[in-house]
């Protein structure tokens, strides 16, 4: 088998930049993928997060080359990319569904990449086996991918990627099968790995932790295009829109009226994200850990007084949902501190005066 | 077609695989009692309504020149009958044409049927439905098709073996259905593009990808084709060639070659099933260890 892509030695070895300009996709009638501008710095993890359909997925399927753009251009490290085949254009992938050649045992599977790159077998042996061990599955090799757990075969999926040494790492949701303490060591040892190997690595998820977790930055979607671009801490605390802003975490939706440099709620004035906002009435966004609760039965009617509903334990946190008469409101306290309420309780709220980001709708108050 | 009944009964049982055999599940004890008698009789009954004629086939070639006696000879002369055409090289015919009409039809079905799933989704149910039609049209309506072009063909003076196109076209249905459900079985797509991702090219991800993972489909198929070939009269009679079966056809006109007759399906029936066998046998080995 002629070599198409030469597997590089690590002392060749550098971190590129992933630059898309302009992607679209569509699906009949259907816009997967709308104007995308998208530029992954060398050795830097972005996660894709979004709903079902926001264009995630198809983002990383073009960056493969497994499907075409309509329009726009995909360049790795200043070479445009954009028209070459997916075979040719080194990038190691893992995918959602498992993946691994049935007919395989895990070290030929891991061996499958450099095989076709016509390296020698003692070479591809030593390789393989120094990535399984990167995994930690070097005891597994000479299994068939059906006598390991499904945890394992993404791990020997995420092996036989980073071995021929790709440009560029793809993760397209490669957890969203596993069980919840898998994935979530799964998580961890993908980001050792990467931040080891220093590649530049695109991961869809759908999962806001899971993306808030491992990514340097995390991009949201909507529609087929990026609502932000940011570091987590970003993202959660200074989300740009109310759509991001609702999809990472839970948000209290409160009504509230803008003057100024603030925004008032119930009473209470809190610093506006977007200091440009035009004066009026709005909903504000307000998360539920800004929302503290105090016990308090002699309280009497306020805009911040109200009826403990519900209580739901979450582990080290506890989410308690209060009724305020005309709205519900959602806190979320530590479990030691939602041990003293009960369904019933009279509580006051104090509301932390964190940048609030407003929006424009003027829709009836949700649950949240 | 007589003479592949028994391997097709087998291979039936190979194709539907555990599930046939499953203990059927939510029954009483006494009702799975009943239901296993039922299947004893019925299996007895039916296996009985198949072996017997065989038996009666096999003990006539048996039979000496005088009632009560015994002899080989009819099988003795399976090999030695001087025809025309000897008996021997119109085996050696159907046997060469099992094999190549299962390799053509293997050659153009199979990466035909993958690149259709990989590639040209919206063609698989054409590709269905041509591969389906031969079901419907009867071997005569298609020997009058085939007969001009056969005309031409003969003008080259070639042998039987060019009966493999025409053999090509009767197997198809048979070997589409068994590699579309090994195909459905395998998720095509991922593997496909996890193997263009390492730098696959397409050649790669066809035959060292998905055809691996296609093995039992493949030999079920094959299974088919060459019981279909083994089986085959009338096409090869309509157009005058002469085959294993149409050779059979002709001795059993002459009735002091009776015994030969009966030796030679006898013989037939016992290497199509241990063909068969193989087959089976050797997909079985294949799968040892995989999933």
């Amino acid at each position: 088998m002629s070599s198409t892509i030469p597997v590089q030695s690590d002392a060749t070895r550098t971190a590129v930049e992933v630059r898309m300009q302009g992607l679209s996709r569509t699906y009949g009638a259907v816009v997967a993928l709308d104007n995308l501008d998208l530029t992954v710095q060398p050795g830097e993890l972005i996660a894709l997060l979004g709903p079902s359909g926001c264009g995630k997925t198809t983002t990383l399927r073009l960056l493969a080359g497994l499907e075409d753009a309509d329009a726009g251009t995909i360049s790795v490290g200043g070479r445009d990319i954009t028209r070459l085949s997916a075979n040719k254009r080194d990038m190691g992938m893992v995918f959602q569904a498992y993946s691994l050649f049935p007919h395989m045992t895990v070290r030929q599977n891991v061996a499958f990449g450099l095989r076709l790159r016509g390296i020698a077998s003692a070479t591809r042996d030593k390789r393989s086996l120094e990535m399984l061990e990167l995994v930690e599955l070097g005891s597994q090799a000479d299994r068939y991918p059906h006598q390991i757990s499904g945890g394992q075969q993404q791990r020997v999926a995420l092996a036989r990627a980073l071995a021929i040494e790709p440009q560029v790492l793809l993760l397209d949701e490669p957890l969203s099968a596993l069980d919840a303490k898998v994935r979530a060591q799964l998580r961890d040892q993908i980001r050792r790995i990467q931040l080891e190997v220093g590649i530049t690595t695109l991961f869809v998820t759908h999962d806001q932790e899971e993306a808030l977790a491992i990514a340097d930055r995390v991009g949201v979607m909507r529609n087929g295009r990026l609502e932000q671009l940011a570091p987590p801490a970003d993202v959660y605390s200074r989300p740009a829109t109310s759509f991001v802003a609702e999809f990472v975490g839970l948000s209290n939706r409160l009504e509230g009226t803008v003057s100024g440099t603030t925004v008032t709620v119930r009473g209470r004035d809190l610093p506006l994200v977007d200091t440009t906002t035009a004066p009026g009435p709005v909903i504000a966004l307000i998360r539920p850990e800004a929302v503290t609760l105090a016990s308090d039965a002699a309280a009497e009617s306020g805009p911040l007084t109200g009826t403990v509903i519900a209580l739901t334990f979450l582990g080290a946190t506890s989410r308690v949902t209060v009724d305020l008469g005309d709205t519900t409101i959602m806190a979320q306290l530590a479990t030691s501190d939602a041990a003293e309420l009960s369904a019933g309780s009279r509580v006051t709220l104090t509301i932390r005066p964190d940048p609030v980001l407003v929006s424009a709708e003027s829709a009836p108050l949700s649950e949240e | 077609m007589a003479a592949v009944n028994q391997p097709l009964g087998d291979l039936a049982a190979d194709l539907t695989g555990p599930a046939a055999t499953r203990r059927p599940s939510g029954l009483r004890a006494s009702q799975r009692r009943r239901l296993n008698t039922f299947r004893y009789v019925a299996f007895t009954v039916f296996g009985l309504f198949f072996l017997l004629p065989l038996l009666a086939m096999v003990r006539f070639s048996l039979e000496g020149t005088t009632p009560g006696s015994w002899s080989v000879a009819a099988w003795t002369q399976i090999v030695s009958y001087p025809g025309p055409p000897p008996l021997l090289s119109s085996i050696e015919i159907t046997l060469e044409l099992a094999v190549i009409t299962s390799a053509v039809m293997l050659l153009l079905v199979l990466p035909t049927m993958i690149w259709v799933q990989l590639r040209v989704q919206w063609f698989s149910r054409i590709l269905e439905f041509i591969c389906l039609l031969p079901l419907t049209i009867p071997a005569i309506v298609l020997v009058v098709g085939l007969a001009p072009i056969y005309n031409q063909i003969e003008r080259y003076n070639v042998s039987a073996l060019m009966l493999f196109w025409a053999y090509v076209i009767l197997a198809l249905p048979y070997a589409y259905r068994a590699l579309a459900a090994g195909l459905a079985a395998v998720d095509a797509r991922t593997l496909s593009e996890a193997a263009r991702s390492l730098g696959a090219r397409w050649p790669v991800v066809i035959f060292r990808v998905i055809v691996p993972n296609m093995v039992q489909a493949i030999l079920n198929a094959l299974l088919l084709t060459v019981a279909l070939v083994l089986g085959e009269f009338t096409v090869a009679y309509l157009l005058s060639y002469v085959n294993l079966q149409t050779n059979l056809f002709e001795i059993s006109r002459s009735s002091e070659n009776a015994g030969v007759l009966f030796s030679a399906s006898a013989a037939t029936l016992a290497f199509a099933f241990i063909l068969l066998m193989i087959l089976s046998y050797a997909g079985r080995r294949l799968r040892r260890g995989r999933p």
